[in-house]
């Protein structure tokens, strides 16, 4: 008997290392690119094209980059651009791709108490909001939207932290959404994961267009030196895959069916 | 540091709260479980047991839809408050205390119950006498009861909303740290929250091990 356990054993060592170099490929994504659905396309017709098996973990950018940091990823896609350049000056990544932008807007509940519909500018929007002290609902977890938001009161010269009408979930886009429509509050978001959850809300687009609103994704490797374990060059075809015409048209499609507007905008060079 | 102290306090208010009210369902219902003769005993009490399994996020998924402004509930504006998790720990915690208070009883000599009538005590007085010959295994439901909430995530995201200052509790705080890519902060809020569980049952044991004597 424990003789068979021996054969056995050894079948299976021998198994595992005769395994062919692995085809996994773990990609780590800011929850907006998952919760939009771009992924659920983007994923499955890079599997077939390049025959990996995409293992997602979608976490805020925050963690996504922390991840990365301790060799937990093999390609990470994000929107975090002041975060992504320190990652690759602490020389964690390698590289590093354009891909593409979608944008934040503003939204709030639909009788849009602090007028902003009506603000001229991103600033004075956001001074609306303060000198109304109505109810702002903060992502408050380090992803890309919550620093974008930071930014925002900044660049208004305001400091929101500690204001009663200040509420900060630390959760995802989706949770701070309904959290903004149970309490009646304003909230940033990306575009791609306000439409897909405006069935479910009773919020409304009340300020948009802005330039500095623009939110753009790049896609890193994280840097195989540091850590031997990565699939660098799964990690390089996924780069490949999803800057290439065919990766840039299914970004560029994306959403037109179900919500009458692209979610995303393709920006590869190539 | 404050907002770690604030933390804190709020996971045991709501989780104890939420336990004290399920002992004050619980215990009533178990006892009325395990002594009662009735039709459909049987059945009534694998649903109580299955209770004590219920997973936390179907608890709040439930709960959640119940408190939403689109809910049934919803005009109580209760949905992102701690009165929310409360409401969810209860019914978490509830089967359990219910379900442990049935067996403890149960496990008690059939006898006790027939002398104890026979000597001419009230059913009131009945009662009270099982629950003191049974105080050690009701004890333990009631750990069990506050283990299952103090420990519990999903509940709490889902209806409190892990709001800064309102709803935020230790291990809604622990996922947050987590997400944030800060570990350390992550392990030192476990770390806090596994000592806090360890006062607390030291404390409710070293009170069942004095009733045994």
């Amino acid at each position: 008997m424990k003789r068979n356990f021996r054969i056995i054993f050894l079948v299976l060592f021998l198994a595992a290392c005769s395994q062919p170099p692995t085809k996994n490929l773990l990609l780590v994504s800011t929850t907006s690119t998952q919760d939009s659905g771009l992924l659920d396309v983007l994923l499955p017709a890079f599997e077939e094209q390049s025959g990996y098996t995409v293992q997602l973990v979608a976490t805020g950018s925050g963690q996504a980059l922390e991840m990365g940091r301790e060799g937990n990823a093999d390609v990470i896609l994000l929107h975090s651009p002041a975060a992504e350049e320190k990652f690759m000056d602490e020389g964690y990544g390698i590289d590093r791709r354009l891909v593409m932008h979608n944008d934040f807007v503003v939204v709030g509940p639909p009788n849009d108490p602090a007028a902003l519909r009506t603000a001229p500018t991103l600033d004075s929007a956001f001074e609306r909001i303060f000198s109304n002290a109505v109810t702002f609902v903060s992502r408050g977890d380090d992803s890309g939207t919550h620093v974008k938001e930071l930014e925002l009161w900044k660049n208004a010269n305001l400091d929101p932290t500690g204001q009663p009408w200040y509420i900060e979930t630390g959760q995802g886009q989706g949770v701070t959404l309904s959290v903004a429509s149970e309490k009646e509050g304003y909230a940033l978001t990306d575009r791609g994961t306000f439409l897909a959850y405006r069935p479910n809300v009773n919020l409304e687009i009340v300020f948009e267009g802005d330039p500095f609103l623009k939110n753009i994704y790049h896609v890193l490797t994280v840097n195989p030196e540091k850590f031997p374990q990565v699939n660098a060059e799964g990690a390089k075809a996924f780069s490949d895959f999803i800057t290439s015409p065919e990766g840039q048209e299914i970004i560029r499609t994306f959403g037109m069916e179900q919500y009458g507007e692209p979610l995303f905008f393709p920006d590869a060079e190539n | 540091m404050l907002e770690i102290f604030e933390i804190t306090t709020l996971s045991l208010q709501v989780s104890g709260l939420a336990t004290l009210i399920s002992l004050l369902i619980g215990l009533p219902f178990g006892t009325w479980l395990a002594l009662g003769d009735f039709r459909g005993r049987s059945i009534l009490l694998s649903i109580v047991n299955t209770g004590m399994a219920l997973p936390p996020v179907v608890v709040g998924l439930v709960v959640a839809m119940m408190l939403w402004r689109s809910g049934p509930l919803g005009d109580l504006r209760l949905i992102y408050t701690p009165w929310a998790i409360i409401i969810a720990q209860t019914v978490i915690s509830a089967p359990v205390v219910a379900g442990l208070t049935a067996a403890a009883l149960e496990a008690l000599d059939p006898r006790l119950k027939q002398q104890l009538l026979g000597l001419g005590a009230s059913r009131m007085q009945m009662i009270w006498h099982l629950w003191r010959e049974a105080r050690l295994p009701l004890l333990a439901a009631l750990m069990a009861g506050f283990g299952s909430v103090i420990s519990e995530v999903g509940a709490s995201m889902m209806v409190g909303g892990n709001i800064k200052g309102q709803t935020r509790v230790l291990t809604t705080a622990i996922v947050l740290e987590t997400s944030k890519g800060e570990f350390e902060n992550a392990l030192a809020l476990s770390a806090l929250l596994l000592v806090l569980t360890y006062l607390i049952n030291l404390a409710l044991t070293w009170i069942q091990q004095k009733a045994k004597r």
